[in-house]
């Protein structure tokens, strides 16, 4: 086990299909909780193909922005989840087009 | 070699499968336990990559802290059934064909552009010491923006949440 002879190009592929799947997600799904949850996929996919990049050409570069994304991830989760319990108390429902009118 | 290649490709395919799963669950508490297992298969990856640190922080802060928080909030919020039915209804086909279609056409796009590139795929293993010399070296700056954001997410949240605390407490009193 190790690195070694990875083909990139599949990680890439990947990551792709990782990203394709969060996007369907969220285009799929009214419930805010899983919208979330396939922004989380999203922003994973992206990391992901970071990481392979920087394994590519041997820099640290791609694990540093991964660390940034992984920042970015956790602010965007907490705030999120923070909305969700806020939408749950005002709305009562976890449904995005109950919430559409864009009134507190 | 070949035993690294198909396990490889082994964890790749547990991430596609366990992610695609979890998006099309009607009961968030199994799409989650999906969603962990798409996030250790790609720490697997990572490892294969060469990226020991990257894998180990997939661990530890993707599944170990964001994940969790999930779990929570899906447990404070105690989802009925009646919230299952009406997933598993907003999951039938009229609703996939559109997204599913577009989605299909942008994963297209994406292996046509990918498979232009020329591959000549030599993975260098980046040790933890090299990335936390980058981290403190070029990139100190973002570092503090990232800092700055953990604050702005922290006081975010902390405001959002105090109602649903305040009111919880006042409950149990």
């Amino acid at each position: 086990m190790g690195p070694g002879m990875v083909p990139i190009e599949h990680v890439l592929v990947l990551a792709g299909l990782l990203f394709v799947i969060g996007l369907f997600g969220l285009m799929l799904r009214r419930n805010i909780i899983f919208m979330l949850m396939a922004l989380e996929v999203m922003l994973n996919s992206a990391a992901l193909a970071f990481v392979a990049a920087g394994a590519r050409w041997g820099q640290p570069d791609g694990q540093v922005i991964f660390m940034f994304i992984l920042a970015i991830a956790a602010a965007e989760v907490s705030v999120g989840l923070g909305l969700v319990l806020q939408m749950r108390r005002q709305l009562r429902s976890l449904d995005m087009n109950d919430a559409i009118r864009l009134r507190g | 070699m070949t035993l690294t290649l198909f396990l490889f490709y082994l964890s790749a395919a547990i991430a596609l499968g366990s992610t695609a799963l979890a998006l099309t669950r009607a009961n968030a508490a199994h799409a989650l336990i999906f969603l962990i297992v798409s996030l250790l298969a790609i720490a697997v990856l990572f490892f294969f990559l060469g990226a020991p640190f990257a894998a180990a922080l997939e661990i530890v802060i993707y599944a170990g802290a964001i994940m969790v928080l999930f779990v929570f909030v899906v447990m404070m919020l105690n989802l009925s059934e009646g919230s299952r039915e009406q997933e598993r209804a907003m999951l039938d086909f009229s609703q996939w064909w559109l997204p599913g279609l577009l989605t299909a056409i942008l994963l297209a796009e994406l292996v046509y552009v990918l498979t232009a590139i020329d591959s000549e795929s030599t993975v260098r293993a980046v040790m933890p010491k090299e990335v936390g010399l980058s981290l403190f070296g070029p990139y100190v700056l973002g570092v503090e923006l990232a800092s700055m954001l953990l604050l702005a997410g922290l006081v975010g949240a902390y405001h959002l949440g105090h109602h649903f605390l305040r009111r919880n407490r006042g409950r149990s009193e």
